[in-house]
C-alpha cells in the first residue's frame, strides 16, 4: 500500500469577480500516490497548470482542500511553506527559466543555494547530477550557449539536486523537437522508476501522458476522464 | 541562502548588466568624490586653527572687558554721567567697553576660578634693531605671556625670569640681517620706544626663539618682564590716571579647567557685567565660519548622492524586470521574501560601495596631491595648513552615508521583488 504524497478534496479556483469572474478549476477531487507518474492531460485554458501550480504550492485555492503529506496547505506559511517548497518539489518548466549568463553548474547549485548548503557540498551534488544527465562537460558554459535538449536536461539536473519527492513538469518537451523531447521523457521516467521520485507532468501530448502509470482528463476546470495504465509502450528513441 | 551567499550572488549580478552599473556608479562617485573633498576641506583647515590655538593660544588665561550697556539704535544717545569711566572703541566695528579700573580688578579676581589678574597694558615700540643692521618697526601679538608658541628655532621664554626675552617671527629673520633663524636665537637687540614726552629710549632684549608666521599675522611676542619695562619706559610723564586705567585685564584661571568649568567664569563674569573671552573663542569664530562654509559645501554634495539615490531606484527597477522569471523561480524554490529583499538591498549597497571606495580613493589621491602642491606655492607662507586632510572617521561616514543612502534606495524596488508572488513572476512574459 502506498502513501498519499499529495490529496485535493473539491479543489476551486477563480479570477476576478462578478461579470468578470473566470472559474479556472471548479472542483478537483485527486490523490497522488508517493512514487507514481502522473499526467494531467487537456487543452490549453483546461486550468491543468492553474491545478499544477496549486499542487506545488505556488498558487493558493479559492476553495477546497489541500493535504501535502497529511497537513493541510492552508495551515503551511513562511519558513515552513519556503522549507517544504525547497525539500519537497523540484520543476521542470517549458520555458527552462535558467539564468542565462550564469554558468551551468551555478543555475543547477541555485536550489542547493536556497537550501543554505555549504559551498563545497554544492558543488560535490551539483556536479552529481550533471553527472547523471551526462552534462559534466558542460558544468562551464554559459546557458545561454546550449541546445535546447541540453538546456531541458540541466533543468532537469537544477530540478533534481535537491533530492526532491516530487517533480512537476510542466509541457517538458513543448519546445523540443522530438527526438530531443524522447530523450528528455526517457530521463524522467527514469527518474521516476530508479529513484522513485512521484512525477506530475502537465502535457496536451497523448504520447507522453500515454507513457505515464494514471492520466487525468480536465475539461474546463473538471477531470472528465481518469484512465490507469499506461495504454502505450515504449517509444523508440532516435537520440 | 546564506548572508555570504546573498552577498556574492548580489556582487555578481550588479555585474550582469555592466553598463548601467558603471552609469549608476559614476552618479555616486561624483558624490562621494564631492563630499570626502568638502570633509577634508573643513579637516585641513579646522586642523590648522587648532594647531594655531594651541601655539598662539594660552589655554589658562582669558581677556574680560566691560562692555557697555547696549541701546537699541532708536533709543538715541543714553545721559551722560561723570562718574561714568571713559570709553573704549575696541573689538567688533560698533562694540565699545568700559575702561577697568582697579576696583574692578579686585572684583574680577574675586570671582570664584580664577586665580589670578593682571593688567592688560597695550606697549607701541616703535622698532627693533639688530647690530645697526637697520631699524624695523616693530608689532606686538595680541596675546600676552605663558603661552606656549609655535618655534621654528630656539626655545620658549624662560619661566618667571626677570631678563628680558623676545620671540621674532621667521619673517623678521632675514629682513634685520640674520643669516638664518638659528642665527638669531640669543642675539641681543635694541627695541626703541617713545614716552609721553617724545622722548625716544632704547632696550636691549635678547631673542630666545624663532616663532612660525601664525593665522594672526607675524607679530614679534615678549615676556612679562620686557613688557613692564617697556611700559614703564612708555608711561614716562603721563598722568597717574591714564596708567591706571586698563581696557581690558586678563585673568588666570586653572589650566586643567574644563570646558564646563571656564563656562562658568565666564557666565559669574557677565553677571557681575564683565565679558570673558579666551583664545579659543576669538579663533574659535574663524571655525565656526569655516564649519558653515563647509556645511553648505557637503549639503551641495548630498544633494548630488541624493539624486544618484534615484539613479539607483531606477537601476533596480529596471533590474527587478529583468529579473522577474528569475524572482519567481528563487521563491517557487523556497526563497523566502526576507532574501530576495536582502538580494537586490545587497546588491544597492555594493553598489554605493563601489561608488564610495572609488570616489573617496580618488578624493584622497588628488586632494593629497594638490594640498601638497598648494603647500608648497600658493600656500607656503602659511606653513602647516595642509588644505585637505582625510582621517578614517570623515571617510568612514561618507561610505556609511552613501551606503545608507543606496539601502533606502533599493527599499522601493527590493520590497517590489519580494512581494512578487512565484505564479505570476514565472507567467510573466
Amino acid at each position: 500500500m502506498t502513501s498519499v504524497v499529495l490529496s485535493t478534496h473539491n479543489l476551486t479556483k477563480h479570477y476576478g469577480s462578478g461579470s468578470t469572474r473566470f472559474d479556472a478549476l471548479k472542483g478537483i477531487t485527486l490523490d497522488i500516490r508517493d512514487g507514481e507518474s502522473l499526467a494531467i492531460v487537456g487543452k490549453s485554458g483546461s486550468g491543468k497548470s492553474t491545478l499544477m501550480h496549486i499542487l506545488a504550492l505556488l498558487d493558493q485555492p479559492s476553495g477546497g482542500e489541500l493535504m501535502v503529506d497529511g497537513t493541510d496547505a492552508a495551515t503551511l506559511k513562511g519558513k515552513k511553506l519556503n522549507l517544504l517548497r525547497n525539500r519537497t518539489f523540484g520543476f521542470v518548466f517549458q520555458q527552462f527559466f535558467l539564468t542565462p549568463n550564469a554558468s551551468v553548474l551555478d543555475n543547477v547549485m541555485l536550489p542547493l543555494k536556497i537550501a543554505r548548503i555549504g559551498s563545497r557540498e554544492r558543488k560535490r551534488r551539483a556536479m552529481a547530477a550533471l553527472t547523471q544527465l551526462d552534462l559534466v562537460d558542460k558544468a562551464k558554459n554559459k546557458a545561454v550557449n546550449l541546445s535546447g535538449g541540453q538546456k531541458q536536461r540541466v533543468v532537469i539536473a537544477r530540478a533534481l539536486v535537491n533530492n526532491p519527492r516530487i517533480i512537476f513538469a510542466d509541457e517538458p518537451t513543448g519546445n523540443l523537437d522530438s527526438a530531443t523531447g524522447a530523450v528528455v521523457e526517457d530521463i524522467l521516467f527514469a527518474l521516476n522508476k530508479e529513484q522513485g521520485i512521484t512525477l506530475v507532468v502537465v502535457t496536451h501530448d497523448d504520447e507522453l501522458a500515454a507513457r505515464c502509470d494514471r492520466r487525468l482528463y480536465l475539461h474546463d476546470g473538471l477531470v472528465v476522464d481518469a484512465v490507469d495504465g499506461p495504454t502505450s509502450k515504449k517509444k523508440t528513441v532516435h537520440a | 541562502m546564506k548572508a555570504l551567499d546573498i552577498l556574492t550572488t548580489a556582487i555578481g549580478n550588479s555585474f550582469r548588466s555592466r553598463l548601467r552599473t558603471t552609469l549608476t556608479v559614476i552618479a555616486i562617485f561624483i558624490g562621494a568624490f564631492t563630499l570626502t573633498i568638502t570633509n577634508g576641506l573643513g579637516a585641513g583647515i579646522n586642523d590648522y586653527i587648532n594647531t594655531q590655538v594651541a601655539s598662539i593660544g594660552a589655554p589658562d588665561v582669558m581677556t574680560v572687558t566691560k562692555p557697555v550697556k547696549a541701546t537699541t539704535a532708536t533709543d538715541g544717545p543714553a545721559k551722560y554721567d561723570p562718574a561714568t569711566a571713559s570709553r573704549v572703541t575696541s573689538g567688533r566695528p560698533g562694540a565699545s567697553t568700559l575702561e577697568l579700573t582697579d576696583t574692578d580688578i579686585a572684583v574680577i579676581g574675586a570671582i570664584k576660578g580664577i586665580t589670578a589678574v593682571d593688567k592688560s597694558v597695550s606697549v607701541r615700540p616703535d622698532y627693533i634693531e639688530w647690530q645697526s643692521a637697520g631699524k624695523y618697526v616693530m608689532s606686538l601679538g595680541q596675546f600676552g605671556s605663558g603661552i606656549k608658541i609655535d618655534l621654528a628655532a630656539g626655545k620658549q621664554f624662560t619661566a618667571g625670569t626677570t631678563a628680558l626675552e623676545v620671540i621674532i617671527p621667521t619673517t623678521y629673520v632675514a629682513t634685520m640681517g640674520f643669516a638664518n633663524n638659528a642665527a638669531a636665537v640669543g642675539q641681543t637687540v635694541a627695541i626703541g620706544i617713545t614716552d609721553a614726552l617724545t622722548t625716544q629710549t632704547s632696550i636691549d632684549a635678547t631673542i630666545v626663539g624663532v616663532q612660525n608666521t601664525t593665522l594672526l599675522g607675524s607679530n614679534a611676542t615678549v615676556n612679562s618682564a620686557l613688557k613692564n619695562a617697556l611700559y614703564a619706559a612708555q608711561s614716562v610723564g603721563l598722568p597717574a590716571s591714564s596708567t591706571t586705567q586698563y581696557a581690558s585685564v586678563v585673568a588666570h584661571f586653572d589650566g586643567t579647567a574644563t570646558k564646563a568649568q571656564i563656562a562658568t567664569i565666564k557666565k559669574d563674569l557677565v553677571t557681575a557685567s564683565y565679558e570673558g573671552t579666551t583664545v579659543a573663542d576669538q579663533i574659535g569664530t574663524f571655525q565656526t565660519v569655516i564649519d558653515g562654509i563647509i556645511l553648505v559645501l557637503n549639503a551641495f554634495a548630498v544633494i548630488a548622492l541624493l539624486a544618484a539615490g534615484f539613479g539607483i531606484i531606477n537601476t533596480l527597477l529596471m533590474s527587478v524586470q529583468e529579473r522577474t522569471r528569475e524572482i519567481g523561480l528563487m521563491k517557487a524554490m523556497g526563497m523566502s521574501a526576507g532574501r530576495i529583499f536582502g538580494l537586490f538591498s545587497a546588491e544597492a549597497v555594493f553598489i554605493g560601495f563601489l561608488g564610495s571606495a572609488i570616489g573617496s580613493g580618488i578624493a584622497i589621491a588628488v586632494g593629497t596631491i594638490v594640498s601638497r602642491v598648494l603647500a608648497r606655492t600658493l600656500l607656503s607662507n602659511l606653513p602647516g595648513l595642509h588644505i585637505l586632510s582625510f582621517t578614517i572617521a570623515s571617510v568612514g561616514t561618507v561610505f556609511l552615508l552613501v551606503m545608507g543612502i543606496a539601502f533606502v534606495a533599493s527599499v522601493l524596488p527590493a520590497s517590489r521583488a519580494a512581494r512578487q508572488s512565484p505564479i505570476d513572476s514565472l507567467r510573466y512574459e
